[in-house]
Parts: C-alpha cells; sequence; structure tokens
C-alpha cells in the first residue's frame, strides 16, 4: 500500500488531462467535416486511441505501475488489433 | 479420528454459518473447490445421460426414441451443459480453486469473496441452462455454436439458452481475473515464477484466455439476443450484415475456449507423471513456455472451423498454417511427458494410469485435428461425425481423462481418506475400453460420410452405430465402478498420510484434509519444484 501513496497525481495534472479529453472529442466531431474518405475510420480510431492511453496512463495510474503491468496491458490491445486484422483477411479478400 | 488431530482442517471448521451454509456462504478456496466438484460432477452426469439418450436414438436407423425435433434439442442441450458448465469450469474451478492457493503457498486466492460469488454465478447460469430445455417454446435446436442465420430465426428458447452461456461466462472471467491476480502477488515469498509447479503455469495461461476471450463470445451472444428481440441486422445480408461474421465472433472465443479445457488437463498431467515415475520433470522451463505459447498463438487460429463457410481462400490457408504451428508446443509436451518417465520407477497407480490414458487419446484427438486443420481434408469430413469423434477425444478423452487422473492424484489430499487403488484401475479400464468403442468408430464412418447432428442414418453405419452404443454402456459402467470406489473412500476409506504418493510440491507439505489456512507454518520454497533426490 504505501508505494501507492507516493504517487498521488496532482489536481493541476488531472485538470489538464481532462481539457485535452475535451479538446480531442471536439476534433473527433469538428474532423468529421472534413471529407477524408476511407481514412475516416482510421482517424476517428487513432484519435480515440490517443484518448484512451491519457485515461489508461493518468487517470488508472498505469503511469505509475511496474513495466510487467504496461507490458500486460499493451498486450491485451496488441491481441484486439491483431483479431481485428485477421478478421479483415476473410472480407477484404473474399 | 479427524477430531483427534491437532489442527482444525477446512472440512471440520465452524465458522460464522452452520451445515450447509458453512459451505454454499464459504470463501474458503478447499471449500469452493469441493462446492464446483459437486455442482460440475452433478452436471456432467445431467450432460452423460443426454449423451447416452442420443446414443439409444441412433441404435437403429429412422426413428427409434425420438423425432428428429427432440435429437436436435438433445445435442444442443448436451452441448451447452458439457461445454459451458462442465469442461469449461471443470479443472480450473474445481483443482484450480482447490490447489492453486497450496502449490503456490498462499493462505487463499486473491479475491476469496469474489470466488464465492462466482460459485453462485456459475449455478445461476447452469439453471437457466437447464430451464432452457424445459420451457414452453421448447429447448433451443441450434446446436451449442448458436450459429446465425437459424439461431436468429428458430422459434425455440435460444434467449434463455444463449443468457445462461452469458452469465456462464461471466464465471468464466471472475475466475480468470482471480487466479492471475492469485499468481501474480500471492506466491509464497522466496517463490518465483519458474520456482512454480506447472500446474499453477498451466492455469496461467488458461486464465489468460478466459479473462481476454470470454467477453468476445458473451458479446456475440448479446448481440445474436438483440438480433432476434430487435432485428438489428449484424447477421442479415438484407440489412447490410454477415451471417459468417456470427461464426469469425463465435469462433473467436471458442477456439481458445478449448485451450482453457485443455491447458489446466496438461497441467494436472505434468504433475501426476513426474510423482508416479520419481522423477524430476524432464523440459521443466519448455512445458511452462509452450503453455504460454499455446494460449498465445491458440488466440488466432479460429478460422479453422470456418473451411467450408464462404470465408475467403486467403483466409483459409492462413488459419490453416496458424493452425499447424499451435500443434508444435502441445507435441513438446508430449515429448516432454514421455520423456519424463524414461528410466523412472513407474509406480502403476490409477492416476497415472489415468495420464496414460490420457495420452494415447490425446495423440490421437490432437493428429486428427491435423487431419481437420488442413483444408482439403477438412473439406471431405466437415460436420461428418469424424469431427465429433475427434473433439471428444480432445474434450473427454483429454480434459475428462485429466480431471478423473487429478481427482484420484489428489482424492487423499481433499478428504483426508484413500480409495480403493485395485478398485480404481478397475475403473480407469473399463473408462478407457468404454470411450474408445463409443468414439473410435465415429471415425470410419465420419470418414465415409455420417454426418453429425442427424438422428437417422444409412443402414451401411449401423455397425458402428451398435459399437458406439455398446462403448457408451461400457463408459457408464465405468463411471459407477469409478464414482462408487470414490464416494465409498470419501466416507469409509483408510485415512490418508500427507504425501501417499511422495510428492514434492508444496500441497503434499501439508496435513491431508488442509488446515483453514492451508500452512500454519511458511512453507519451505525449493528452487526446483520437482526435486526428487
Ligand atoms: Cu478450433
Amino acid at each position: 500500500m504505501s508505494e501507492h501513496t507516493h504517487h498521488i497525481t496532482p489536481y493541476k495534472t488531472l485538470g489538464i488531462i481532462l481539457v485535452v479529453l475535451f479538446f480531442f472529442t471536439f476534433l473527433t466531431i469538428e474532423i468529421t467535416s472534413i471529407h477524408l474518405g476511407a481514412l475516416t475510420v482510421t482517424v476517428a480510431l487513432l484519435i480515440a486511441g490517443v484518448k484512451g492511453f491519457l485515461v489508461l496512463s493518468y487517470f488508472m495510474h498505469l503511469k505509475h505501475e511496474s513495466l510487467l503491468l504496461k507490458i500486460l496491458v499493451a498486450m491485451v490491445f496488441v491481441l484486439f488489433a491483431l483479431i481485428v486484422l485477421i478478421t479483415f483477411i476473410d472480407y477484404a479478400f473474399r | 479420528m479427524r477430531k483427534e488431530t491437532k489442527y482444525v482442517s477446512y472440512l471440520d471448521y465452524e465458522g460464522q454459518y452452520k451445515g450447509i451454509f458453512g459451505w454454499i456462504f464459504s470463501t474458503d478456496h478447499k471449500r469452493l473447490g469441493l462446492l464446483y466438484l459437486y455442482a460440475i460432477a452433478l452436471f456432467f452426469f445431467v450432460g452423460a445421460i443426454l449423451g447416452l439418450t442420443m446414443r439409444v436414438e441412433l441404435a437403429t436407423p429412422g426413428e427409434t426414441i425420438m423425432k428428429a425435433q427432440a435429437y436436435n434439442g438433445v445435442f444442443t442441450v448436451h452441448g451447452v451443459i458439457m461445454i459451458f458448465m462442465v469442461v469449461i469450469p471443470g479443472l480450473s474451478a474445481v483443482f484450480g480453486n482447490f490447489f492453486l492457493p497450496l502449490m503456490i503457498g498462499a493462505k487463499d486466492v486473491a479475491f476469496p469473496k469474489l470466488n464465492r460469488l462466482t460459485w453462485w454465478i456459475l449455478i445461476a447460469g447452469s439453471i437457466l441452462a437447464i430451464a432452457s430445455q424445459f420451457l414452453r417454446e421448447g429447448p433451443p435446436d441450434t446446436g451449442w455454436t448458436f450459429y446465425a442465420p437459424y439461431s436468429t430465426k428458430t422459434g425455440t428458447s435460444v434467449i434463455i439458452a444463449t443468457t445462461a452461456a452469458f452469465v456462464l461466462g461471466f464465471a468464466s472471467i471472475l475466475t480468470g481475473l482471480n487466479f492471475i491476480v492469485t499468481i501474480h502477488r500471492l506466491r509464497a515469498p522466496g517463490m518465483k515464477f519458474f520456482n512454480m509447479p506447472l500446474f499453477p503455469w498451466a492455469l496461467y495461461a488458461a486464465s489468460w484466455i478466459q479473462l481476454l476471450a470470454t467477453p468476445v463470445v458473451g458479446i456475440t451472444l448479446v448481440m445474436l439476443i438483440f438480433e432476434r428481440l430487435f432485428g438489428i441486422g449484424f447477421f442479415n445480408p438484407d440489412l447490410g450484415g454477415d451471417p459468417i461474421l456470427f461464426q469469425h465472433l463465435f469462433w473467436i472465443y471458442s477456439h481458445p475456449a478449448v485451450y482453457i479445457m485443455i491447458l489446466p488437463a496438461m497441467g494436472v498431467i505434468t504433475e501426476v507423471i513426474p510423482t508416479f515415475c520419481q522423477r524430476r520433470i524432464y523440459g521443466y522451463k519448455a512445458i511452462a513456455i509452450s503453455s504460454l505459447a499455446i494460449a498465445a498463438v491458440g488466440f488466432f487460429v479460429w478460422g479453422h472451423h470456418m473451411y467450408t463457410s464462404g470465408m475467403s481462400e486467403q483466409a483459409r490457408w492462413f488459419f490453416s498454417l496458424l493452425t499447424f504451428i499451435v500443434a508444435v508446443p502441445s507435441a513438446i509436451k508430449v515429448f516432454n511427458w514421455i520423456a519424463t518417465m524414461y528410466r523412472g520407477s513407474i509406480n502403476l497407480q490409477a492416476p497415472f494410469l489415468y495420464a496414460l490414458f490420457f495420452i494415447f487419446l490425446f495423440i490421437i484427438g490432437g493428429t486428427t485435428g491435423l487431419i481437420l486443420g488442413a483444408v482439403a481434408p477438412n473439406v471431405q469430413v466437415h460436420d461428418t461425425s469424424f469431427v465429433v469423434a475427434h473433439f471428444h477425444y480432445i474434450i473427454f478423452g483429454g480434459m475428462g481423462f485429466a480431471f478423473f487422473s487429478g481427482l484420484h492424484y489428489w482424492f487423499p489430499k481433499m478428504y483426508g481418506r484413500m480409495y480403493n487403488l485395485k478398485a480404481a484401475n478397475w475403473g480407469a479400464i473399463i473408462l478407457f475400453i468404454g470411450f474408445n468403442l463409443l468414439y473410435f468408430p465415429q471415425f470410419i464412418i465420419g470418414y465415409q460420410g455420417m454426418p453429425r447432428r442427424y438422428y437417422d442414418y444409412l443402414p451401411q453405419f449401423q455397425w458402428a452405430q451398435t459399437i458406439s452404443l455398446i462403448g457408451g454402456i461400457i463408459l457408464f459402467i465405468g463411471f459407477f465402478v469409478m464414482v462408487g470406489n470414490l464416494v465409498r473412500g470419501a466416507k469409509k476409506g483408510a485415512i490418508a498420510p500427507a504425501n501417499p504418493w511422495n510428492g514434492t510440491t508444496l500441497e503434499w507439505t501439508v496435513p491431508s484434509p488442509p488446515p483453514v489456512e492451508n500452512f500454519d507454518e511458511d512453507p519451505i520454497i525449493k528452487s526446483d519444484p520437482y526435486d526428487y533426490k
């Protein structure tokens, strides 16, 4: 328990992250006015990915966790991406 | 007898609640392990009766004891019960709960209350699943795979059955989570990952699959329910959906689910073999890492269930290639087990006998799996009884026999009493004979074109169906011999010592049955868990 008390994230940092998240939400909406064609989904997912990263690192304190835990969490996302990608081997070549 | 011992065993402990409530409200991982054992044994009995009913129906061509629709219901509910209520929780819920903390030197799992809740979730889901058989709409008739589009249209009680599978999925996820945290946080001081016995290693790999793959099937079943209720069109081409998407999503879970069943089974075998050969396990690291490798690669092979679905050519060879790769770590384990036996002093007791049968049946199941993993032969035998035989060899011959092996191995530890050794060996032999008589002929007629899930067949398949029925009856006799012997042993058997088999892992260092808090003194951690010197 004691090791966690060292890592109280100051309110200021949390506030900044919150503002950044709002900015990205705003960006997600605004970007739809630009016609990106096939890239629309990619860009939306990229922005969502950045937001997810920020939430995990700061709000869920992953930034202060051990390397092993970071790797385990990263692994889950890699797995998810691979599964989606492999599914599309079917749809893309059908 | 137990009352005279100095410590209080988990069986005699009296806590806040008395009698049966002391069990169903217990958070003790050992009591929960036994609760799981009794629940799963009951479900297995129900599922096995349904299985025997199918064999009787198939005794003659045409209608024997039931109509086609009734047969559809029976094979669906047999599958749902056996998969979601027996083999997926099976080994990890029973032996994982009971022995994971003991083997890593912990007092309990990381979240004991969550563990208790998990058992209740399993019971709730199981009641739903069994209820689906008796509702007014009739039992679900989709098969346990719930394939769209039929499952979105049939009038039978699909929603209840899928809800049951959804609820049961939560139990699986929570068990996985509990074990992962337990292994990371509660290992006894001094026990590194590579000092752990190999059963915890196998549980660790399986737990990750439970945690990561189960949500996929959960969402898929919710999509199916929404499709039925609101006609959203996920799986309907008219509305822009795709029925093959259902198969993808379903097998993204259900192939890794095979490894949820078989990895802990391999873990049990890896414990039994060194003990009964009194020899250090051969290739400790290779076995540990191959568990992780199976879990990792096993996530990417799901398409081998879909070769004939109309999936793209590229996807087919890709999945076929990966399926062959995932066979490698499984083979590594088999070679290591056999190498462990070499020049060991073998003690041919029931746990070891079951382990030998496991290896034999698992090799047949595994190699026929490669036949199915290759695209061209798969097209020939897809949806035939060849597939039925293959997966029963893996799931029953593999997971089931490993379960029996573990049960006989750890029984003296769990109950503090010993069963009759000779009767146990006879039980194993009868089960082995019955099993092969039941399932091997299905390979042959499957190859010749006997479709699965049909209640009728051409007269030329009669001979095999008759042998299978006889095998099924022998199998039941085997169960009664085995269960009767164990029940008798639990009640009246001779008092078992702490370490009847001369095992080296930590669970054998505590008295039988174990004390309430497992370790009254801090366990001494050896750097090699299988040191027989
Ligand atoms: Cu598979």
